[in-house]
């Protein structure tokens, strides 16, 4: 049975990994090659590693890392972050990431998605939607630019229509994060991943909120979400995979269990 | 041991390199017919649409040597699906080693691409998968072999499909060893070092 998928999302600032609430005010974790092993050793199904500088600066980052972490790691990781061109994303490609995920340049121009899944294939594109909850209006709005407090905005888009659109070009999975929840560890939005779930005919990664282990339970019961993408959790030790597998497992939900012998 | 990857300008040809680093061993990536021929393992490795892996291999000529390998050669995701008579992603012929047909999968209201880990039963006669367990290995694709007599280990999603397929000396994986944990690592271990 097709297992639900653990995710570790690493946030990388200047080849550091760094965690922020709710997109600020970020903190220091470590380097990224140890954790990107530690977490492949300790049961994690995915990483995702997140340039935060990157789209929201305009320029050109050193992503030599992304080899590094290539040549040590036996499980499928993500980068994101700041990849604007075909010609960027062959680049990270060749050097060893199995998918990329586009987020802000994909809504200033969305041929890039069409572009990517024709010169790639669909399995390497990952769309990441950041997505707000306004109180005022009642809608969930898409934003761009949240990797940086003085550029992050409101884009056209309302939620359900970005995730159409999106599947509609191609896209191969898609990341919504639901950026009320993100960083405060309160749990996933899940009403709205089950509302964006009922018309996404590809992979929905659950993003934002995860603060506990019955986070993760609701969210694959309630929302049927593929996988659930969790960062402070598993970087401040809050939550063990070992613990968070083995109780999924336990409500019934397809995991896949730690590997004998790496613990 | 020379083992070479088959440039085929797909995307994971990286990660499939440094998957056999990891065992030891110095992989080349060629598009050269005459170092593939002369190799003792041979990977094909393959992401993107059929259509488009098979004008590359047509553009380097590389479809008949290919086609006349007789050492172990492993093809990985669509590379396996290569291996096949046919694919409908595009309506391609493809190289005819393993008489077997690519279709588009049919998974009733379940998310498409089939992307993440699942278990893969293997047969008894599967040279590179332990049968004890049904351990979870790593998927990501549309299209699948539907089971039949070359099939040497299968996995469920909607329909049950050929996980891994053989023919005499060209064996194929839907998965992706190169990301399936220490499972994976197993596999290429078998595949480089055991009699195949």
């Amino acid at each position: 049975m097709l297992a639900k998928r653990i995710i570790p999302c690493l946030d990388v600032r200047d080849g550091q990994v760094v965690k922020g609430v709710q997109f600020r005010n970020h903190e220091l974790i470590g380097d990224i090659l140890p954790l990107a092993k530690r977490y492949a050793e300790i049961g994690a199904d995915e990483l995702v590693f997140y340039d935060i500088t990157a789209s929201s600066d305009g320029r050109t980052v050193d992503k030599s890392w992304v080899e590094r972490v290539a040549r040590e790691i036996d499980i499928p990781f993500t980068v994101a972050g700041g990849i604007r061109t075909l010609a960027h994303g062959r680049e990270l490609l060749s050097m060893g990431a199995d998918k990329l995920s586009i987020n802000s340049p994909a809504l200033m121009n969305p041929d890039l998605i069409n572009e990517m899944v024709d010169e790639f294939g669909q399995q390497c594109v990952v769309i990441g939607i950041d997505s707000f909850y306004n109180a005022d209006s009642g809608e969930y709005e898409v934003h761009q630019f949240t990797g940086d407090e003085s550029k992050s905005r409101r884009s056209q888009w309302q939620t359900k229509d970005w995730v159409n659109e999106v599947i509609r070009r191609g896209a191969g999975e898609i990341v919504l994060n639901c950026m009320n929840q993100d960083g405060v560890r309160n749990g996933y939005d899940v009403e709205q991943l089950a509302a964006i779930r009922r018309h996404c005919s590809v992979p929905l990664i659950a993003s934002g909120g995860a603060g506990a282990i019955e986070h993760f339970t609701q969210v694959f019961k309630q929302a049927d979400v593929d996988g659930a993408l969790a960062a402070s959790v598993f970087h401040k030790s809050i939550i063990a995979m070992a613990d968070l597998k083995q109780q999924l497992i336990e409500e019934g939900i397809a995991i896949r269990p730690i590997e004998q012998g790496v613990l | 041991m020379k083992i070479v990857i088959v440039d085929t300008e797909c995307a994971n040809l990286t990660s499939v390199k440094f998957a056999i680093e990891r065992l030891g061993y110095q992989p080349e990536i060629t598009d050269d017919a005459a170092a593939i021929s002369a190799a003792d393992r041979v990977i094909l490795p393959g992401v993107g649409t059929a259509a488009a892996a098979m004008r590359n291999l047509q553009r380097k000529q590389l479809i008949e040597p290919i086609k006349a390998l007789t050492q172990p050669t492993l093809g990985i995701c669509l590379g396996m699906q290569l291996m096949t008579a046919h694919s409908e992603e595009g309506d391609v012929a493809c190289l005819g080693l393993i008489p077997a047909q690519t279709k588009r999968m049919q998974v009733g209201d379940r998310p498409l691409p089939h992307m993440g880990w699942n278990n893969v039963r293997a047969s008894n006669n599967n040279p590179l998968l332990e049968t004890a367990t049904d351990p979870y290995c790593y998927f990501v694709h549309s299209y699948a072999v539907a089971k039949d007599d070359f099939t040497i280990a299968t996995c469920e999603y909607g329909d049950t499909f050929a996980a891994m397929i053989r023919n005499g000396n060209f064996i194929g994986a839907q998965f992706h060893p190169e990301r399936s944990g220490s499972i994976g690592r197993a596999m290429l271990k078998r595949f480089l070092e055991n009699e195949l």
